[in-house]
Formats: C-alpha cells, structure tokens, sequence
C-alpha cells in the first residue's frame, strides 16, 4: 500500500513543482535588451564620464519639461563636477524668495538648492504638455521595472507607428512603453546635445548618458553603498568560517 | 512567596542584585544550563535567529523614526531625504525595508520546522498558537509598515487591505471608515498607522517573552519528535545551542547583508518610487511577496465576503492544528505519509504565492482555486484522516539511544538499556 | 523540566588552548561587528547632508541702522549684527584686559577696517537663552551690550561677558565681508 501512495504523492509533488515553475506570458510585454552598465554588480561605479555627458542631456533637454526635485545641485560634486563648477551651474537658475521688503522675489540658485522645475505645480505642468504629466525624475530609475535597461529602450524605441496602428492626438509610437502609446514625443536623435569631450552624440549614445545620469540620481549612495557591502561580506565570511570552527571544537566532546 | 533569593553567584555585586532580584539566576537556568535536546538541526536556528530579526527591526526603526515625517505631504519626501541625506540612511532604511522580507523567511522556515517535526502537538500546543498570534501581529506591522514610505503601492495597498473590512455585513463600511479616520486612506490613516507600526513592534515582543516562557515550560521538541528521557539526551544551551546559533546568524547576516548592499529593491516593488497618487491605481498592484499566497486565495473566491473569510480562515485554521491533526507521532521523519503531503503542501503555498503575483486572469485564476482547495484540504481533510490510517515507523527509544522500536512494541532487552554510553 | 542539565566536563579537552584562541577570535570579531553596527546609527543623529549644505547665509549689512543691531538666522542660530558708533567703538577698545573674564581684545572680535560692525551668535554662554540689547528700547546692562533677561548676564559693546553667571564672551561665528555692506557667514 505505501509504494502505490510513495508513487501517487511522488507524482503530486512533481506536478506541483512544475506548475509551479510554468510562467506563461500573458501580457505581450516587450523584452527588454540588457545594456552593460557600469554600475552593475558589487563592485559597480558610475561611469563619470558618461554621467556628466548625462548631465548635460538632462539640462538641455529633460529638464525642459521634467523636474527633479529630490535631488540638490551640491549631488553634482558625485558625477565629478568642482564646487565652482556646481556654483556656476546653480547660478544659472532663479530661485523664488522673500526679499527683505517683504515682497516675493527671487534670488540666484545655490549648491544647496533642490533642481529647479520647469513647471511651478502639476496643474501648470498638465496644462503646458497637453494634459499629460512628465514624471519626476529623481527616482525614476528606480519607478520603473526593468530600470536603466527600461528608460535606455524607452529612449531609443520610438519609431514611426506601424501599418494599421490608430495613434491618439499627440501621441508617438514606442515599442517599449506600454500600449505603445506615449505623450513624450522621441526627446533624442543623433546631434541633439553638442558634447563637450568629443564624444559623437549619437541617439545610443546620449541615452545611456542621461540614463548613467538619472541612474546616479536615482541613487547617490550607491558608490559608498557597494564599498561598504563588500567589506562587511569579506568580514561576516571570516567570521563564519571562526565562528563554525569554534562550533566544532565545542561540540567535539559530544557523542552522537 | 516572599524573601530574598538565596544567589549562589560568588561575584559581590552580582550576587547583590540577583538576591533581590534572581535575574542572574533566572538567565542562567533559562539560557545557561538549561537542557535542551542534543540532536537539534540547523532548523532550530530560526527561533533565535526571529528574535535577532526583531531586535535588528526595532533597533533601525527608531533610528528612521528619527527623520521620518508622517504627513502625506512630507513622508515620500522624508524617506528620500532618509536615503540621500541622512548619515547611513540608506543602510538604515534598506536594511529596516529587507529587514521585513528577513523577518518573514525565517519565520516561514520556522513555521515550517513546526510542522514537519509536529512541534505543535501536546504539550506545545499553546505555544504554537502563540505562535499564530506573533504571526498575525507581524503581518499587521508589516502592513502598516508598508504604507509609510507613501509610494503608490503604500497607498493602493492600504486602500485595498482595509477595504477587505467593508465586507463585513452592516457595519462594514462604518469600521472601514473609522480605520481611515475620514472616506479614504488619507493623512489622518498615515498618522495612525505610523502611530500603530512603532507600537506594534512591542507588542510582539510581549507575546515573543510569553512564547519563550511557554517554551521553556515544555521544552524544546526535536527533530525525534520523542521527550528526552535522562541527561544523556540533553546539553546545556550554553555553550552548545549558543555557539550553534551564532553560526546560523553569521549565514543569516551574510543573506541579509547580501541583499541590503547589493539589492536593496530586490525584493520591493518600483511602483512604490512613484508617489501615492489617489487618483490613479497601478496597473498591477500586489502585495509584498510575503502576503502573496494569502493574496492569491482571497482573489480565489468570486465573492466579496467569502474571499475575506477564506483569507483570515487560511491563517485562523493554524490555531486548531494542533487538533486537526490526529497523529501521536510528532515528527515526519516516522510518518512518510504525511512527510510526503507536507512538501505538497509547500509546493502548494509556493504556488499560491506565484499566482498572487500574477494578474488574475486565465490559467492562474484556476491554479489559484485548486491550491486554495488543497490549501484547506490539507489541514480539514488529510490531517485528521491521515492521523488515523497512516503507519509510523519505528520510533527510536531515546535521543541517546536510537535503537528502533515498533509504535506499541515492548521494551528493549534489559542488556541494550544497560550498556553504558561512552564517553559521556 | 525533570530533565537535568549535563554539564561537560572541561579540564579533559587536550586541544585546550587551541580552542581558547579561537574562541577568543569569534568572541572579538563578534564585538568589532556589534561596535560597528553602532557607528552607522549614532551617526545617523549627525547633521545630514541637507543641513550641512545650508550652513552659510548671506547678509545685506545696508540696512541696519547706527547703533542697533538686527538678527541673522544661521544654521538655526541667532546670529547679532551691530552697527556699533564710533563711540561705542572707542569704549569697546579702551576695555583693559585685566577686567574681563574671559580676556579678549576688541580687535580680535571684528574684522580690520569694518570695527563698526560686530558679528556674534546671539546665544548667552550661560545656558542658551538669547539676551536682549538689539534695540534701543531693550535693556543693554550696565555695559551697553547685551542683557540677558534669563539670569542677568551682561555683554558690552564686544559681546564680552563682563558680569553674571555666563562663563565665556558671544560667540563670533567665522564669516567673512564679500563687499563693504555684504557679509557671508558660516
């Protein structure tokens, strides 16, 4: 009787286990291409070169229509810039105060101000884009699933829509955002930030750019994060392995 | 009774306080040389490494008290102004977020080495259900925990699990409203909840102290499932059981550390980046990994009120275990039936969990009804039935002694008892 | 709990030291461990980021009329900036050492070529409170400075402590003049 029943329950597992690990695509979601980033993995750093050329695609064109809010221009000094370097970029914006006569006013940015939007609230920034949102950017790494390799295939998937697709006014065609359908019309192409290192900016280019740059805003502690993880696993595998030598001799004495 | 405690600590202040207060004495006994089974596994690893789970969550979540602001307006932003900003906010608020994922695995493993080894059955049957209720308390704070980073998933998540009390007949919606403090989650339901989260952790410790004190009434079970007899089937806890679990906690750290350095979103879900936005839901929203399987059978039911009573009847039914299941073998390793119907039923809760993850939709809505039917098969159906026609194996005659002997079988031969042990 | 604790037996390990030092090593690799985890969480109460990065202010000097005194507000401090008079000047730097407290000259306290303007954090160095003196109309002490109205410490026209339970002079915070009536501090 107990064979019969090993063998039934046998099957049973089997055939929980495997319905377990079937995962049949439902959604027709795209798949998503896996760029190499250089912050992959432990010992992954940003790639400043690549985060500053980033920056400047955020500040040309991003930042026309996308703020950023949680991040202060004084985060710049992690991608490489000097504190005078981040002063002059600060500088450029104005940011609003209250004047000493009591009158609102508006003062030139510091290091230590948050990145200016480009829209005072969301309903000025629906209004201004045709109702639709751009979305924050400070941790929109982060916001997405996929992450870097989402925001990279976002940037450059954008394509005429094909035959027999009906597009919503002011929509555009990208094969990665879902329902195909997106508000942000195709922000790069080949030239569309002048690079100042030389680099040729082409479309591929630029977008794994901004997205080392919004990779490091979305997480400034990264860099630091990584340095002390290795560290405390080089430590905790020491003391394993003593710990687990001391359990020996401890329990030497002890008869099984 | 009244009277100074007669210490035996030889030590001037030592003995000083533990003759008017025997904590020394009560640490030693309970922690020092108290008996404990010498044949423990890895899996009685788990109690102590739960405890220090606890302690890590405590420990961080007030350092993150320190900076967090429970406002709707303020609390996305003061998380994040947490990881960037403050000093090792980041390790404070990864390893606090991990640390819940953590808390659950080794408490599901631990709940798992009660039922493989029957650790439920008499005389532990209240210390399982204490048990229960530190289950049912943790999924509360994680709950609440989860809503106050205020990203969307905070946000559709509270608006989801406290509507699951507006299927209560007549005064549902009043007791859903009177949760919110207004007509949706709101800042007044953060306010509450953050309140809540920070006292829930000691509350669980309260019922974590009594759920040692019940153990240590019964004592431990073991992987034999049978009593210790003499002091041969026993060690003091310390050094042997203290050392044991120190080893199990380096392993456990190495997981955790792993998983805060390297993946510190692993486990969460991106949709909690974006802030709580009232009007517009994800398009998949799903709880943390650790709820899932209860997700998936109250997703099962195609009726309001009926999946709510499945989901808390899922975790209700673990109270009346100890009865449910008719067996006087405690532990699996002499009930291969039964050994066989456990993994079934792990394979089935790691199912439901895959399904609650999924949308509801096609193949996985019916694979969510057939485990949500075992689910409760097993412990309604198979249990009390499986105690009564399965035969055990030969239990062995003592931990010391792992000679074989048939369940109503006599005793040993008088030489075998008589032989004496080597060594000890 | 009939059970009896067997309690093994130490003397008869041969490898006993053996075991001591590695007992040592876990015991101490255990404590650098706890040790560190403390680090990470008593320096998460230390200033963030944030608050570090606002620690300067700029102040427009202009406005402040002779003889009185405005308050700046730096890294949540009061910071006093005084219009001292040329009289006030001249009293301040006849002060002989030997009759201060806490010693100190005049000179020290202000930058060279900008003497009418005083610069200190406005916090008494007895307990915290905030004196008064600003303007005109408040109580200055017997020393035309400052008055502290908590337990009557006196400042003079230096923010020297010349009387009272105060145990130190204000406190001169670094700043610096970015022009003639422009200064930053911090």
């Amino acid at each position: 009787m107990s064979l019969n029943r090993f063998t039934l329950f046998g099957t049973l597992l089997g055939a929980a286990i495997g319905l377990g690990s079937v995962t049949p695509v439902l959604a027709a979601e795209v798949e998503l291409p896996h760029q190499n980033w250089s912050f992959e993995g432990p010992f992954g750093t940003y790639d400043k070169a690549s985060a500053q050329r980033g920056f400047l695609v955020y500040q040309q064109v991003c930042s026309n229509c996308h703020s950023m809010k949680q991040a202060y221009y004084r985060n710049l000094a992690g991608i490489g810039l000097s504190d005078e370097q981040i002063k002059a970029i600060a500088a450029q914006v104005d940011v609003p105060t209250i004047g000493d006569d009591g009158q609102p006013t508006t003062r030139k940015g510091l290091p230590s101000d948050h990145f200016k939007a480009p829209y005072p609230n969301e309903k000025a920034a629906r209004a201004a884009q045709g109702g639709a949102l751009p979305p924050d950017q400070s941790v929109l790494i982060k916001a997405r699933e996929g992450g870097p390799d989402y925001i990279y295939a976002l940037l450059t998937g954008y394509s005429e829509p094909p035959a027999g697709v009906k597009m919503g006014e002011g929509m555009n065609y990208n094969k990665v955002m879902a329902g195909n359908q997106i508000a942000m019309a195709a922000p790069l192409s080949d030239g569309r930030v002048e690079y100042t290192d030389g680099t040729k900016p082409t479309l591929e280019q630029e977008a794994r750019d901004v997205t080392t740059f919004l990779a490091y805003i979305a997480n400034p502690e990264m860099e630091q994060r990584k340095r002390l993880g290795v560290r405390v696993m080089l430590f905790l595998a020491a003391l394993t392995c003593v710990t687990y030598a001391v359990k020996r001799q401890i329990w030497s004495d002890v008869h099984h | 009774m009244v009277g100074l405690h007669k210490s035996e600590f030889k030590n001037p202040v030592i003995n000083w306080v533990d003759t008017r207060l025997p904590l020394f004495t009560m640490m030693t006994k309970e922690y020092g040389v108290f008996p404990t089974p010498k044949n423990f596994n890895y899996f009685w690893n788990f109690g102590a490494l739960a405890m220090i789970n606890l302690m890590i969550m405590i420990v961080t979540g007030i350092f993150l008290a320190m900076n967090y602001n429970a406002s709707t307006a303020g609390a996305f932003d003061s998380v994040e102004r947490i990881v960037r900003d403050v000093n090792y906010g980041w390790l404070l608020r990864y390893v606090h977020a991990n640390g819940a994922s953590m808390f659950f695995i080794v408490v599901y493993i631990h709940m798992f080495r009660g039922l493989y080894y029957g650790s439920y059955k008499k005389p532990r049957e209240l210390l399982w259900m204490i048990g229960v209720v530190i289950l049912l308390l943790m999924m509360a704070t994680a709950f609440m925990g989860y809503v106050l980073p205020w990203g969307q998933m905070s946000y559709w998540g509270a608006t989801v699990i406290t509507n699951l009390f507006s299927a209560i007949p007549v005064v549902g919606d009043y007791i859903v409203t009177l949760l919110w403090g207004g007509f949706s989650v709101d800042n007044p339901t953060l306010n509450r909840f953050f309140s809540l989260h920070y006292l829930m952790p000691f509350v669980i410790t309260g019922v974590v102290f009594l759920h040692v004190v019940a153990l240590h009434i019964t004592g431990s079970n073991n992987p034999l499932g049978i009593e210790p007899k003499s002091s041969q089937d026993t060690l003091p806890f310390h050094p042997y059981y203290t050392i044991k679990d120190s080893v199990g906690m380096c392993v456990y750290l190495m997981v955790f550390a792993a998983l805060v350095f390297f993946a510190p979103d692993y486990l969460g879900h991106a949709d909690n980046y974006t802030p709580a936005n009232p009007l517009v839901t994800p398009a998949h929203i799903v709880p943390e990994w650790y709820f899932l399987p209860f997700y998936a059978i109250l997703r099962s039911v195609p009726s309001k009120l009926g999946g709510v009573i499945m989901m808390f009847g899922s975790i209700a039914i673990l109270f009346v275990l100890p009865w449910l299941d008719t067996s006087p073998v405690r532990s699996a390793k002499f009930r291969p039936i039964y050994r066989q119907l456990l993994y079934v039923f792990v394979v089935v809760c790691i199912t439901l969990g895959v399904a609650g993850g999924k949308p509801p939709e096609g193949i996985w809505v019916v694979i969510g009804r057939v485990c949500t039917a075992y689910y409760f098969l097993h412990f309604l159906v198979i249990l009390p039935l499986l105690g009564k026609l399965e035969k055990p194996l030969p239990l062995p005659e003592s931990i010391a002694n792992p000679v074989l002997t048939p369940i109503g079988g006599g005793p040993l031969p008088g030489g075998a008892m008589a032989k004496p042990m080597e060594k000890m | 709990m009939s059970a009896t604790a067997h309690v093994q037996g130490d003397g008869h390990a041969p490898d006993h030291s053996k075991r001591d030092f590695l007992k040592l090593v876990a015991a101490s690799g255990a404590a650098i461990g706890v040790g560190s985890l403390a680090w990470p969480l008593i320096d998460s109460m230390n200033p963030s980021g944030d608050v570090l990065a606002l620690s300067s202010v700029e102040f427009d000097l202009a406005p402040v009329p002779l003889g009185q005194a405005v308050t700046v507000v730096w890294r949540g401090k009061p910071v006093f900036v005084r219009h001292r008079t040329p009289d006030e000047i001249k009293t301040a730097e006849a002060v002989k050492l030997s009759e201060l407290g806490d010693p100190q000259l005049d000179s020290d306290r202000v930058k060279a070529g900008h003497e009418q303007w005083l610069v200190v954090v406005g916090i008494c160095t007895h307990l915290g409170c905030v004196p008064l003196g600003n303007k005109s109309t408040d109580p200055r002490g017997d020393f035309g400075g400052w008055f502290c109205p908590c337990h009557g410490s006196q400042y003079d026209v230096s923010g020297r402590m010349r009387h009272g339970p105060a145990p130190a002079n204000l406190a001169v915070p670094p700043y610096a003049f970015m022009s003639d009536t422009r200064i930053k501090i911090g």
